[in-house]
C-alpha cells in the first residue's frame, strides 16, 4: 500500500498575495468570500447604528429628510441578506466542503472564482446608489412603492445588484451540488457525509430552484421601472400581488438559504467540544433536505395580509407550521448531544450553544407568525423584526462566528485568542438581547416598522434597544481586532487542535494547495468521539 | 445499509482493503484528471434556466386568470400561420441536431459540422421569422398585459435562440481543431445538443400557451 514514486510534490499555501487575484483554489475563493462579506456586515452594521440613532428619539430629527431612513434600513437588510449571510456561508461551503469531502479542490475552480468575482461590483452597484438616491421601498421592494419615480436610479441599481447576486449565487449552487455528489473519497458514501455537507447540498437545491424565479420577478420588475410595461402596475391591467408571490417564492426559501448552512456548521462544532457522537445523525441530515422541500410550498405566510383568499391563508397557515417539525428535531438532536458531554467553553461552543438558544426563540415567535389571527394582528410591527433577527442574527450568525472561532485555526494556521473571543461572545449575546427582546414588545404593543418616527410612548423601551444595538456594535471590535492580531501574531495551530474527526482536520493548518498528499481513506465516521481506540489521529490509515 | 456514521468504520473494513488502495493510488497518480462533471453541472444550470422560464409562465397564466378577459378587448388577433411554421423548422432543428452526436460518436467530425451548420441555419431562419413577426405586429411591448407578456417571453426566448446559435457556432470553430472533439470525448457537442434541446422544449410550450390555448 505504499505510494511512493510519482507521488506528486504539494504546493505549500497560496501566497497573502493571491486573495487579490483571480485564483481559482477554494480555499483563497472561500477565504475570498469570507472577508469581503465581513467587511460589509460591518457597513450593514453601520447602518443598523444609524437607524438606532434615528429611533433613539420619537422624532425623525437625524437625517436631512425621512426618505434617507428609508434608503438606510432598505440598503441595511439588502446587504445584510445579499451581502452578508449568503456569501459569508457560501464562504464557509468553499473552504470546508472540498477538505470535508476529501476532494482536492471544487469540481468548476473557474466558474468558482467567477461566482466570487461578482460579488465586489454587485456591492459597489448598491453602494453608490447613495449618491443618486436609494431605493426606499425596503428589501422586498414591492410595487408600487419601488416604482416612485423620485428613486428610479437607485431602485434601477438595487435591481442590477441583486440580479448579479442571485447569478452569482446560482453559479456557486452548480459547483457545490456537482462536487457534493460526485467528488466524494470513493470510501465516503452519502450516510458518511458531515451534515454540513448535507446541509450545503439542500441549501444548493433550494438556490438552484428558487433564485431563477427571483430573477425572473426582477426582470418583470425592471421592465415595469424602465420599458414602460404595466406587469406589477394595477391602473394598466397588472397585479402587484403577483410580484409579493414572486418574491417570496425565493425569500422565503432565501431563509432556509441562511439558516441551514448555519444549522450545518452548529452540527460539526457541538459534537466536537462535547466529545460526543452526534444525537441522530440521519434525523438531522433528512430533516434538512426536507426542510429544503417544505420551505417551497409556505411562501404566503409573507402575504396573509395581501388580500390572500381565505383557503390559501388556511393553507400556507399549516405547511409553515409543519415546517417547525423537521426545525424541532434538530434542536433536539443538538440538545441530547450537548447533554451529558465532556463539554469544553470555548468561543465556538459558546457561539454555538449561543445559536441554539437564540435561534428556538426565533424558531418560537415563527410559529406564532405562521398563525394567521397572530400574524394580523402584528404584520409591519417590530415584532417581525424581533423574529427575523432572532433567526438570522441569533441563528446565522452565531454560526457564522461559531465557524470562524472553530475553523479559523485550520484557516490560517494560527489561534485566536480565547479571552477576547469570551469578551465577544458575552457582549455580543447581551447586545444581542438588550436590542430584540424587547422589540417583541414593542410589536405587539403596534410599532410599525420602516417608520423613523414614532408614538413617544414607546420611548422607553426604544432607548433600551438602541442601547442594546449600540452594545452589539461594540462588540464586534474585540473580534476584529482579535482575528487581525492573531492572523499576524497568534499563537501556530497544528493540524487537529480540536480534535475533530472530519477530514479537514487531517490536513496540516493551513492545508497547502490540493488539500491532500494522498486522498484519505475513511475509516472513522465524522463523528466517533468518546468511543475508545478511535483517536483522531488514526482517522488516515495507509 | 445499517451502518450509522458512528460505527462507519464497520462498512470500510467489510471492503476491500487492497482494492481501495488501489482506487486511491489511481487517483493520486493522476489529480487533476478527475471524471468530467462539466455535462452534470451544465445540466444543473438548465434546471435553473427552466425555473425562470416556470417563473415567467406562472406569471403569465396568473395574469390571464385574473384578467376579466383574455386576450383583452380591442388586442388585434395573433397571426398563426407563421409562428406555427417557426415552430416545425424549431422542432424539426432539434432532431437534426441529434445527428450530430450519433456522428461524432462515431468519429464523423465533417458530418458533425455539417449536422451543426444546418442547425444553425434553422435557427438563424427561426429568428428571422421571429423579427419579421415583430415587425408586423400591431401591438407593442408598452401595450398594456398583453403586449407586454408577448414580448418579454418570445423576447426572452429568442435571445436564448440567439446563444444556442451563438453556441452551436462556437462548436463548428473548435471542430476545425485537430483532435478538439474525439469520440470519447466531446463535451461541447453534448452541451450544445442539451442547451439546443431546452430551447426547443420551451418554445413549444411557449406556443401552447401564447397562440393556441385560448
Amino acid at each position: 500500500m505504499q505510494i511512493t514514486d510519482n507521488q506528486f510534490i504539494q504546493e505549500p499555501p497560496q501566497d497573502w498575495r493571491t486573495y487579490f487575484t483571480f485564483c481559482t483554489d477554494h480555499k483563497v475563493i472561500g477565504i475570498q468570500y469570507m472577508v469581503t462579506s465581513f467587511v460589509l456586515y460591518l457597513v450593514g452594521g453601520f447602518l443598523a447604528m444609524l437607524i438606532r440613532a434615528e429611533l433613539l428619539t420619537p422624532d425623525s430629527d437625524v437625517f436631512p429628510e425621512p426618505g434617507v431612513y428609508n434608503g438606510v434600513f432598505t440598503i441595511h437588510a439588502t446587504i445584510m441578506i445579499f451581502l452578508w449571510l449568503i456569501p459569508m456561508l457560501a464562504g464557509f461551503a468553499n473552504y470546508l466542503i472540498p477538505l470535508m469531502i476529501g476532494a482536492r479542490d471544487m469540481a468548476f475552480p473557474r466558474i468558482n472564482a467567477v461566482a466570487f468575482w461578482m460579488i465586489p461590483p454587485a456591492a459597489v452597484l448598491l453602494m453608490s446608489s447613495f449618491f443618486f438616491g436609494p431605493a426606499q421601498a425596503g428589501w422586498t421592494s414591492y410595487p408600487p412603492l419601488s416604482m416612485d419615480p423620485a428613486t428610479l436610479i437607485g431602485q434601477s441599481l438595487w435591481l442590477s445588484s441583486v440580479i448579479l447576486l442571485g447569478t452569482s449565487s446560482i453559479l456557486g449552487a452548480i459547483n457545490f451540488v456537482t462536487t457534493i455528489w460526485e467528488m466524494r473519497v470513493p470510501s465516503m458514501g452519502i450516510w458518511q457525509m458531515p451534515l454540513f455537507v448535507w446541509a450545503m447540498f439542500a441549501t444548493s437545491i433550494i438556490i438552484l430552484v428558487a433564485t431563477p424565479v427571483l430573477t425572473g420577478a426582477l426582470l418583470l420588475l425592471s421592465f415595469d421601472l424602465l420599458m414602460g410595461t404595466v406587469f406589477f402596475n394595477p391602473t394598466g391591467g397588472g397585479d402587484p400581488v403577483l410580484y409579493q408571490h414572486m418574491f417570496w417564492f425565493y425569500s422565503h426559501p432565501a431563509v432556509y438559504i441562511m439558516i441551514l448552512p448555519g444549522m450545518g456548521l452548529v452540527s460539526e462544532i457541538l459534537p466536537v467540544y462535547a466529545r460526543k457522537p452526534i444525537f441522530g445523525y440521519r434525523a438531522i441530515a433528512i430533516s434538512s433536505m426536507s426542510i429544503a422541500v417544505l420551505g417551497f410550498i409556505v411562501w404566503a405566510h409573507h402575504m396573509f395580509t395581501s388580500g390572500t383568499p381565505e383557503w390559501m391563508r388556511m393553507f400556507f397557515m399549516i405547511t409553515s407550521m409543519i415546517i417547525a417539525v423537521p426545525t424541532g428535531i434538530k434542536v433536539f438532536s443538538w440538545v441530547a448531544t450537548v447533554w451529558g458531554g465532556k463539554l469544553r467553553l470555548t468561543p465556538a461552543m459558546l457561539f454555538a450553544m449561543g445559536f441554539v438558544s437564540m435561534f428556538v426563540v426565533g424558531g418560537l415567535s415563527g410559529v406564532m407568525l405562521a398563525s394567521v389571527p397572530i400574524d394580523i394582528h402584528v404584520t409591519d410591527t417590530y415584532f417581525v423584526v424581533a423574529h427575523l433577527h432572532y433567526v438570522l442574527f441569533g441563528g446565522s450568525v452565531f454560526a457564522v462566528y461559531a465557524g470562524v472561532y472553530h475553523w479559523f485555526p485550520k484557516m490560517t494556521g494560527r489561534f485566536l485568542n480565547e479571552w477576547w473571543g469570551k469578551v465577544h461572545f458575552y457582549s455580543t449575546f447581551i447586545g444581542f438581547n438588550l436590542c430584540f427582546l424587547p422589540m417583541h414588545k414593542l410589536g405587539l404593543l403596534g410599532m410599525p416598522r420602516r417608520v423613523a418616527a414614532y408614538d413617544a410612548s414607546f420611548l422607553d423601551l426604544n432607548v433600551l434597544v438602541s442601547t442594546g444595538g449600540f452594545l452589539l456594535g461594540v462588540s464586534t471590535l474585540p473580534f476584529l481586532g482579535n482575528v487581525i492580531y492573531s492572523w499576524l501574531k497568534g499563537p501556530r495551530a497544528t493540524g487537529n487542535p480540536w480534535e475533530g474527526l472530519t477530514l479537514e482536520w487531517t490536513t496540516p493548518s493551513p492545508p497547502p494547495v490540493e488539500n491532500f498528499e494522498r486522498l484519505p481513506v475513511l475509516t472513522v465516521g465524522p463523528y466517533d468521539y468518546g468511543h475508545a481506540g478511535r483517536d483522531p489521529s488514526e482517522i488516515v490509515r495507509h | 445499509m445499517q451502518t450509522s456514521p458512528n460505527e462507519s468504520e464497520r462498512l470500510i473494513l467489510a471492503a476491500p482493503a487492497t482494492e481501495m488502495a488501489h482506487e486511491h493510488e489511481a487517483t493520486a497518480h493522476a489529480h487533476e484528471e478527475h471524471p468530467d462533471l462539466r455535462l452534470f453541472g451544465f445540466t444543473l444550470f438548465l434546471v435553473s434556466e427552466a425555473m425562470l422560464f416556470v417563473g415567467l409562465f406562472v406569471a403569465y397564466l396568473a395574469f390571464r386568470a385574473v384578467a376579466t378577459e383574455w386576450p383583452p378587448a380591442g388586442t388585434p388577433e395573433l397571426e398563426v400561420i407563421l409562428p406555427a411554421i417557426n415552430t416545425v423548422i424549431l422542432v424539426a432543428s432539434s432532431f437534426v441536431l441529434h445527428q450530430s452526436e450519433a456522428a461524432v460518436k462515431k468519429g464523423d467530425i465533417p458530418g458533425m459540422r455539417a449536422w451543426f451548420i444546418a442547425t444553425i441555419a434553422m435557427g438563424a431562419v427561426f429568428l428571422a421569422g421571429q423579427v419579421y413577426e415583430y415587425t408586423q405586429l400591431e401591438f407593442t411591448l408598452q401595450t398594456g398585459l398583453f403586449g407586454g407578456t408577448f414580448f418579454v417571453l418570445t423576447g426572452f426566448h429568442g435571445l436564448h435562440v440567439l446563444v444556442g446559435v451563438l453556441l452551436m457556432s462556437g462548436v463548428v470553430v473548435r471542430s476545425f481543431k485537430k483532435e478538439h472533439y474525439t469520440p470519447q470525448k466531446h463535451f461541447g457537442v453534448e452541451a450544445a445538443n442539451l442547451y439546443w434541446h431546452f430551447v426547443d422544449g420551451v418554445w413549444i410550450v411557449l406556443f401552447l400557451l401564447l397562440y393556441i390555448v385560448k
